[in-house]
């Protein structure tokens, strides 16, 4: 189908940039969070890039009714902060800083046949097998 | 600073937006990383495909760069296994919690202007400062 074709090129574009600002090199990432250390502001321009493309489309993409080929926009319905949402937070940022790695990295890792790639891969598998089984209602 | 890469960084984080953008348009979907994995498993059986796909996507795009610029990125090698297992199970359980990661609130959110996603961003954060901090210069756990 057309939209897994999108979703797939997506991917690809999405994996290139982000082996392109060298975020799936873990120690970058580590060398952004290490403030008072061996500080690397390249995280932060990566984020100011996304941030100047994606902002500037999804104002001009969201006054449609609907996406192009689907048939409606599915954006995530909560739109206050609350505890739950700090407190997941807070732990995946320890999470992050512990092994320099965040979930889309973790996955283009897998390019390079990085062998810690592929314990990220099953380790936050793992975290979200677990949450599952303590927080969903049966 | 260390090995800041300005001109890559941008360039990356343009063809990031691109790719959300296009998700967006196109899907309806927000690249939220966590959440397209999760769905792999957690999302009705109809809703599964795509997100396999954008995940093979990720790894081809890896792939590509790899291929056009050989030796680009390099495995990085020996860090402790114990913080890379337990660092990912964290993430597991805080995406879940907080309902996305970086590409998720990072970019799509804060591009939405959410300000559910702004507070979770600037959490992350801070939290993976500390951590670091603690990590590398309290506890002197890794170089």
């Amino acid at each position: 189908m057309k939209t897994d074709a999108i979703a797939f090129l997506s991917g690809i574009l999405f994996g290139t940039g982000l082996a392109l600002s060298h975020m799936i090199d873990p120690n970058k990432v580590l060398n952004f969070l290490d403030v008072t250390g061996r500080w690397d502001p390249s995280l932060l321009l990566v984020m100011i890039g996304a941030l100047a493309v994606a902002m500037t489309a999804f104002r001009i993409i969201l006054k449609r009714r609907v996406p192009l080929w689907s048939g409606s926009f599915q954006l995530p319905q909560k739109a206050a902060i609350d505890p739950k949402l700090i407190f997941g937070a807070a732990i995946f940022g320890i999470g992050w800083g512990m092994s320099g790695y965040c979930p889309g990295p973790s996955v283009t890792g897998l390019s390079l046949l990085s062998r810690e790639s592929m314990i990220m891969i099953l380790a936050i598998y793992s975290g979200f097998f677990v949450t599952h089984r303590l927080l969903d209602k049966p | 600073m260390e090995n800041f890469t300005p001109y890559s960084a941008l360039a990356g984080g343009a063809l990031i937006g691109i790719a959300s953008a296009m998700l967006l348009f196109f899907n309806g979907r927000i690249a939220g990383i966590s959440g397209i994995m999760n769905g792999v498993f957690f999302a009705p059986k109809n809703d599964r495909a795509w997100r396999l796909l954008f995940l093979a996507g990720l790894v081809a795009g890896g792939g590509l760069l790899q291929w056009l610029m050989p030796g680009f990125n390099v495995p990085r090698q020996g860090y402790p296994v114990e913080l890379l297992a337990i660092g990912g199970f964290l993430v597991g359980v805080g995406t879940r919690i907080a309902n996305g990661c970086v590409s998720g609130h990072g970019v799509c959110g804060i591009a939405r202007l959410s300000i559910r996603s702004i507070a979770a961003t600037l959490t992350f954060i801070v939290a993976g400062m500390l951590t670091v901090y603690v990590i590398r210069h309290l506890l002197e756990l890794t170089a």
